[in-house]
């Protein structure tokens, strides 16, 4: 549950921030050096620890591991169908966000607690469950074992809530009076969603979708069982280092999940980036 | 001419509307007053299709309106809260009503331009709405909902949030405008003062009915029912009848018709002289009179005076 903790506060994020800056209520030098303890235990060691590992064959090394055919085609197919999924994600993600915002309809409570159990499932759980349902004993004849819309489901199960808890607080908040002000004037409701309410959404649409797809491209749980792991068909990242780790070279899973971490870190960093530039003057 | 015939509406078990009727005249600026909760927000939503009524008709210019929606009837809508578009400068917030009916981009910054000197804002083109003032805000507001030409122009409370002193600026810059613009205008304000000061006509609003419409003059000496009288004015009970404070004569001597009573406090309020007085049953009354007219009498504590009601907008009390 912890990381759909973390969804919820990019809508809330720029008050939060502006929060701090208007009354700087620090917690002292006790909290800064407890803060940086936990995050260089928990975070910075074992990542310059991985970033070592990798090395250790030289900057070649590092990126002939990462060129090495399997871990390429790994690598791209990772990264592709994460994109996918989270813009996949961006749109059905609003969409049940503003059903379950805007929309009164029986049942609803259910559905919005719905929302969040993909994320509490074990994810191995969860390939177990689209298993049964798209797999080779398909109750609807359907079966996508081992192949890559597979992939993208069990990613799409997974990364359900990102987008939905990112937009709903934000859409909850939204201005109404400026919608209806937008109508009078004489604008659509496409135009309305277009031009009034999409812009205040983006933040947390950018915010939302970066969290999936950070949580895509580093999930192995629920894709292990349903996409069959073929190199170079429908094996990901994460299922490509955990069988260097098998097969003993471990210089090979450091290289890859360094390319992880640096394309994981690379997309937050421009989406928050996007995220700070679009809502400078959302304030008041 | 907007016409409000027969409408209702409900939220719930909640009575918004009661069978309201309403005429505005063509190019005035008309005051919808009344205590909130009194439907007067609600009537103003249904004119401009924000909200639908349960039953009866709104009638814009001789053409039912009552179920075209907010976008095609040419009205213009102004919130308490400004509903700026925070994301826009404030030429594309003014533009917005012109750029998605694809008018020529120069005809667009033409007329915006020429509305931001009208409101005041030349200038502020680039600013974005968070960098101006509550005031200036409702302006650009103002000018946002001016730059398609409505034929009604809706303003809800559109001073609730200003300070006092911008709030008396605006509504006299208001009347101004009005004068300069000439479009129909109906406002919602729970603020007598503000009411009486511009608007052309009042229509007191109370539990979901209309109770007077009329000039604010006429209101205020006319009150057809104690609520009325109240809501316009401070009312003083004199021998069972409602009576304006400052339409209490006090005499030194006896005269016919006239109610003994006994001078229990005199405060001068400058210009204004405030009595209290203690008539011979018990029964307090407070009276307005002018500082030469108190000079005159040489009032004070203690003394017997006679009180009769001199102006004709009295009322029986219930």
């Amino acid at each position: 549950m912890s990381t759909v903790v973390q969804a919820r506060p990019e809508g809330g994020a720029r008050r939060r921030g502006r929060r701090s800056r208007s009354y700087g209520g620090g917690v002292g030098p006790l909290g800064i050096g407890v803060a940086t303890l936990w995050l260089s235990i928990i975070v910075l060691l074992p990542l310059a620890a991985v970033l070592a590992k990798s090395l250790e064959g030289g900057p070649a090394g590092l990126w002939d591991a990462i060129n090495a055919p399997s871990a390429r085609a790994a690598l791209i197919l990772t990264v592709a169908i994460s994109a996918v999924v989270a813009l996949i994600n961006v749109v059905v993600g609003t969409l049940i966000a503003w059903v379950l915002v805007r929309d009164e309809f029986p049942g609803k409570g259910f559905v919005n607690a719905l929302i969040d159990l993909p994320f509490a499932l074990p994810t191995i759980v969860a390939s177990i469950v689209l298993l049964s349902l798209y797999g080779p004993n398909s109750p609807i004849d359907l079966d996508l074992y081992a192949t890559k819309p597979a992939v993208a489901i069990a990613l799409l199960f997974v990364t359900l809530p990102f987008v939905v808890r990112s937009v709903q607080p934000v859409l909850m908040e939204v201005d109404r009076e400026a919608e209806q002000a937008a109508a009078s004037l004489g604008a659509g409701n496409l135009t309305i969603f277009r031009r009034i309410v999409l812009p205040a959404l983006v933040p947390a649409l950018l915010g939302g979708a970066g969290l999936a797809f950070a949580r895509a491209i580093g999930e192995f749980g629920s894709v292990v069982l349903i996409g069959g792991g073929i190199p170079r068909e429908t094996e990901v990242a994460s299922q490509y280092i955990a069988k260097q780790i098998e097969i003993d070279r471990p210089e090979s899973a450091a290289a890859v999940s360094v390319a992880l971490l640096v394309i994981a870190f690379l997309v937050l960093f421009v989406l928050r980036l996007a995220a700070a530039r679009t809502q400078r003057h959302e304030r008041g | 001419m907007i016409s409000v015939q027969g409408v209702s509406k409900q939220f719930g078990d909640y009575v918004a509307l009661d069978d309201v009727s309403l005429e505005i005249r063509d190019g005035s600026l008309t005051a919808l007053l009344g205590p909130s909760g009194s439907g007067k927000s609600t009537l103003l939503r249904i004119i401009g299709g924000l909200e639908t009524p349960d039953s009866g008709r709104i009638v814009i210019h001789g053409d039912d309106a009552t179920n075209v929606p907010p976008q095609k009837r040419e009205i213009g809508f102004v919130f308490q809260h400004y509903a700026a578009f925070k994301h826009m400068t404030v030429r594309d917030n003014v533009a917005f009503g012109l750029t998605i009916r694809r008018q020529p981009k120069e005809k667009v910054a033409e007329r915006v331009d020429e509305l931001l000197k009208i409101v005041g804002l030349a200038g502020y083109q680039k600013r974005y709405p968070s960098q101006l003032s509550g005031g200036q805000r409702q302006r650009m507001a103002l000018a946002r909902a001016l730059a398609v030409e409505p034929r009604v122009l809706l303003l809800d409370e559109p001073f609730g949030a200003l300070d006092a002193k911008v709030r008396t600026e605006l509504r006299e810059w208001l009347r101004r405008l009005h004068d300069e613009v000439h479009v129909t205008t109906l406002l919602v304000t729970h603020d007598q003062e503000e009411a009486m000061s511009i608007a052309d006509d009042i229509a007191v609003m109370d539990n979901a009915r209309i109770e007077q419409v009329g000039h604010p003059r006429e209101l205020y000496d006319n009150p057809s029912n104690p609520f009325v009288m109240g809501f316009l004015g401070e009312v003083s009970q004199l021998a069972g009848r409602l009576v304006r404070p400052h339409d209490i004569a006090i005499a030194a001597e006896s005269v016919a018709g006239a109610h003994e009573a006994m001078v229990s406090r005199v405060i001068h309020l400058g210009f204004e002289v405030r009595v209290e007085l203690m008539l011979t049953s018990g029964e307090a009354v407070s009276a307005q009179i002018t500082r030469t007219e108190a000079d005159e009498l040489e009032i004070g504590s203690g003394d017997i005076v006679w009180l009769r009601a001199a102006g004709n907008s009295t009322l029986e009390a219930i």
